[in-house]
């Protein structure tokens, strides 16, 4: 294939590049989601070595301090067995983290290839993976989550199953008309004219260019996994205690309200952070990478 | 006499990532009441958005008036408001567009958005809106003004389910609603089929005679300026190079831009004489050449067309040219 | 038209039976075994056998597949362990409580994030529309069941305004049903005592259920009005003469609002999903609440119901939705 016809597609990424970070910049909602995402990150990572209390993320039982309101040793107080929170919820992090990353990934490594054949190979194989997939959107999210943790058995374990069984179709969906779309475009037919194989083109073309929506997705829905599987555990379905995952944590904690009503604080307000920074930016990075696409 | 609409060096720039583009560089032109005027020039001269200055729809930000006046009857249109500019939009000067397609509301009824028009301009100068039975009507009455059939039945269809001719007189119809002075045309022909094109350049042609209108046609095509303009200027990279009226300049154009534009035209009399290009293409906007922006690509450049930008002056009654060289 | 409304029609057909398919595998393909979630958590061995073949599970795959069509088919959802009735009689008991409310929040939803939406994209990047877009992420990012709690609590405990929780209180006999739904049926007895306590126990819960759905409403409007007003039939509307209010609410709008159909569609059912959080944290007495303590239970048939019919509930939405595109855009009613 010629050389200009690739040049099309590959636009000076430098000067690409500097826009997109211009753009991301300027935006005041993208900085805020992408400082509450390294937070989150950071958290996760030195974690374990910043907890003030680290022997109380197992869960140690010192029911002389429980319950305590937030003060000097315990910012933000203890839990019904005398933990640290601010120890718990700092380590629920990492969970949350995991998880959100974990069925994210796993979800995308089912959707993104079976996408592509789809698109690409079209006719009957198309066909068959694409009516595969509505089975799987033919009921909303959640519940079906639900109903497949109530088949597994609960735990953290069957929870990510369910949830990347229920997210794994959104990608096969997206890639597919990805793949589909690149198809019609004349640089592809141009490559195809040129000689280029069906990897080359693969690589070359559609997998670049449906990076850009994939990653916009995956910021996003690494958020909303991590409000899933929050979910699962409030509802008493995904992990239990004493893990220190924030859903699960939540749970707990709603049985101490009103006189503790701390308790619940911490946990949501770090649910809510570490999603709102995901979507913050996902959205700004929708805005650069891919500002024609839907949002919602 | 004051002339019906004057531009005074006009200048418009659009402010981009990449710098700020100076799109219009210093506008001077005049027209008469009833007078015809053609813009001829490649695509990405300005002539677009000088036509959009003349009804204030280019949007800003990115764009930006950087200094002159337009003025329409004597007053400043740039100095104006929104609310000002609403009783001149579709009453005063009307706009026709290129593409007929995407210039139509797909959702809506024909009827409905020419209704929506004609209470629009009852509501711009601070009438009552007349009943929408009125305003149909008279939408019926514009339609059969643009020579389309039914009109009736027309109000009732949606963009879709007409040709692309026939959705340009629908918009035709409409910027006559108002009863307007001044009819700007931006490459109305551009996006129809050839047979349509001659018919609806016909129309314009028609009305413009008709009602005596002045008329703005922006166009690539100097057939199109030749079918329907008396005068014609040539813009080239944001500047008028030359003015003149539109016989003179096609039998004999001075400016070089104008002599390549012309030598650009496949000659059917005389079809041995191949057309010939301009080379090169038309410059960055954003670091424009120093002097006159054409010189990189001009044939009698020299050293004084690098750094001097020539004025549009007047060579001959009627004619004037922005070239350091070229003479009468 | 026609043609248009019978393949949508089709299609939905077509999805309902993948959902029969799909909740027909999630019972087989469990690792557990399905008679012993057919018998119970608490079942002995020959229970089990038992189940096994008061079910027909001992038969082949096609066979069982079979029976679970013709029993769906006679609204046989199977039988709730919990409650000890069929499962269809609890999902018809629990059902207007959960629609009831979902209809409230999707009202409250519309309502509001189409109006804020368009705002948004006519202040695009000032002030109010940071504003609007840092409360719309929030709203999708807070966990309902957390929101939920907190409203509880600044509302009913520390404030005493509003109820913590159910439809009604304890104390309050519900009024005869007639639609199922308590606000509609209070009216209709003329009973408006009853209208303002039922009114007093949905608000909280709506609300909670409402903001993601206004959340990505106002999201979607907005960038439709966005792209909308920057489109070519807006140039030309303003050329024309066409008010500024018209132009928006009209020939703007009408465009922006089918893909915000379309999310509205999705959200429906969204929130019947979402209702599970809800009603847990609001003791809210519909199918939410059912499934959740089924399936904490081991209880299987009613999950299976409750998916069922948010599964519907969902394509049906999404039919209304295709039908309202077919009458809203004239380009589809062609062929």
């Amino acid at each position: 294939m010629s050389a200009a016809a690739e040049e099309t597609v590959a636009a000076p990424p430098r000067r690409r590049l500097r826009l997109a970070l211009w753009l991301l910049g300027r935006s005041f909602s993208s900085m805020l989601g992408l400082f509450l995402v390294t937070v989150i990150v950071l958290l996760a990572l030195i974690g374990p070595w910043i907890v003030p209390y680290p022997d109380h993320v197992a869960g140690a039982v010192n029911l002389a301090n429980k319950l305590q309101p937030p003060s000097a040793a315990h910012w933000l107080g203890t839990d019904e067995v005398g933990n640290d929170i601010l120890t718990r919820v700092i380590i629920g992090a990492r969970i949350s983290l995991l998880v959100g990353i974990g069925i994210t990934f796993a979800a995308a490594a089912i959707g993104v290839p079976l996408g592509i054949l789809a698109g690409l190979a079209g006719g009957r194989l198309r066909e068959a993976i694409m009516r595969f997939t509505d089975l799987f959107l033919s009921v909303p999210g959640l519940v079906l989550a639900i109903a497949l943790v109530a088949a597994l058995g609960p735990g953290i374990v069957n929870a990510m199953i369910a949830l990347i069984l229920v997210w794994w179709p959104g990608y096969v969906r997206l890639a597919e008309s990805k793949a589909l779309s690149i198809r019609e475009e004349p640089f592809i037919e141009a490559a195809r004219v040129a000689g280029a194989s069906r990897a080359r083109i693969l690589r070359r073309h559609v997998l670049p260019n449906s990076l850009s929506p994939l990653i916009v997705k995956m910021s996003m829905d690494i958020g909303q996994a991590i409000l899933a599987v929050a979910s699962l555990g409030f509802i008493g379905l995904g992990a239990k205690p004493p893990t220190p995952e924030w859903g699960a944590m939540i749970s707990i904690a709603r049985g101490y309200l009103p006189d503790w009503w701390w308790y619940a604080m911490a946990p949501g307000v770090f649910i809510y952070l570490a999603v709102l920074g995901f979507n913050l930016l996902g959205d700004g990075l929708r805005d650069i990478l891919d500002p024609r696409s839907n949002r919602g | 006499m004051t002339a019906l609409l004057e531009i005074a060096d006009y200048r418009l720039a659009f402010d981009t990532f990449d710098g700020t583009a100076q799109v219009l560089d210093g506008i001077d032109l005049a027209l008469e009441a009833g007078g015809t005027l053609g813009i001829v020039g490649e695509t990405g001269c300005g002539k677009s958005v000088l036509a959009r200055s003349l009804m204030a729809l280019n949007p800003m930000p990115p764009a930006r008036v950087v200094s002159g006046q337009i003025r329409f009857r004597g007053s400043d249109m740039l100095a104006m408001s929104e609310r000002e500019m609403r009783r001149l939009r579709g009453r005063a000067i009307s706009m026709v567009f290129q593409d007929p397609a995407s210039y139509l509301n797909p959702l809506l009824a024909i009827g409905t958005q020419m209704e929506d028009a004609i209470r629009g301009q009852d509501a711009a100068v601070g009438d009552r809106q007349r009943p929408r039975a009125a305003a149909r009507a008279r939408a019926a009455e514009l339609l059969a003004a643009v020579g389309l059939p039914e009109p009736a039945r027309l109000l009732d269809s949606h963009p879709h389910q007409l040709s692309g001719g026939m959705r340009q007189r629908v918009l035709i119809a409409m910027a006559l609603a108002g009863d307007p002075v001044l009819l700007v045309a931006d490459e109305p022909t551009t996006a129809l089929d050839v047979t349509v094109q001659a018919q609806v350049l016909a129309l314009i042609a028609r009305l413009v005679a008709d009602r005596g209108l002045a008329l703005m046609l922006i166009t690539h095509d100097l057939g199109v300026v030749a079918a329907a303009c008396a005068r014609v200027a040539v813009m080239y990279a944001g500047t008028v190079v030359e003015e003149a009226p539109t016989a003179d300049l096609l039998s004999r154009p001075l400016h070089p831009y104008a002599r390549g534009l012309i030598a650009a035209v496949p000659d059917l009399d005389h079809p041995e004489r191949r057309p010939q290009g301009i080379a090169g293409s038309i410059p960055s906007l954003i670091t424009p050449p120093q002097g006159c922006r054409f010189h990189p690509r001009c044939p009698i450049a020299t050293e004084r067309c690098r750094s001097e930008k020539p004025l549009r002056r007047e060579i001959l009654p009627g004619r004037s040219i922005a070239c350091h060289h070229a003479a009468p | 038209m026609l043609g248009y409304l019978l393949r949508r029609i089709g299609l939905a057909g077509l999805m309902l039976f993948g959902l029969v398919c799909l909740t027909f595998v999630i019972s087989n393909v469990a690792p557990s075994d399905p008679a012993a979630l057919a018998a119970g958590p608490d079942a002995g061995r020959s229970q089990i056998e038992q189940a096994r073949r008061d079910y027909g599970l001992d038969k082949p795959l096609p066979e069982q597949f079979l029976r679970y069509l013709t029993d769906l088919a006679h609204g046989d959802f199977g039988r709730s362990i919990a409650t000890g009735r069929p499962v269809g009689t609890d999902l018809a008991r629990y059902f207007p409580a959960t629609l009831e409310l979902v209809i409230l929040a999707m009202a409250l939803g519309v309502l509001l994030g189409v109006p804020l939406g368009v705002l948004s994209a006519l202040r695009k990047d000032g002030p109010a529309d940071h504003a609007t877009r840092i409360f719309a992420v929030s709203g999708i990012a807070l966990p309902p069941f957390w929101f939920g709690l907190l409203l509880q609590l600044a509302f009913a405990t520390w404030l005493g305004l509003l109820p913590t929780s159910g439809r009604l209180s304890v104390f309050t006999e519900p009024p005869d049903p007639i639609t199922g739904l308590l606000l509609v049926d209070s009216l209709l007895h003329g009973n408006t005592a009853l209208f303002r306590e039922a009114l007093s126990h949905i608000i909280l819960p709506a609300i909670v259920l409402s903001l993601p759905c206004l959340a990505s409403i106002l999201r979607v409007n907005r960038s439709e009005m966005v792209e909308a007003l920057r489109m070519d039939y807006v140039t030309a509307a303003r050329a024309h003469g066409v008010t500024p209010w018209r132009i928006v609410m009209v020939h703007a709008l009408k465009n922006a609002m089918l893909p915000t159909l379309a999310m509205i569609g999705l959200r429906w059912g969204w929130m019947m999903s979402s209702t599970v959080l809800v009603e847990t944290v609001f003791d809210w007495p519909g199918i939410g609440l059912y499934a959740v303590s089924s399936a904490i239970a081991g209880d299987f048939k009613p999950v299976l119901g409750v998916t069922l019919i948010v599964g519907l509930n969902f394509m049906i939405a999404n039919l209304v939705v295709d039908l309202l595109y077919g009458v809203l855009d004239p380009r589809l009613r062609r062929a």
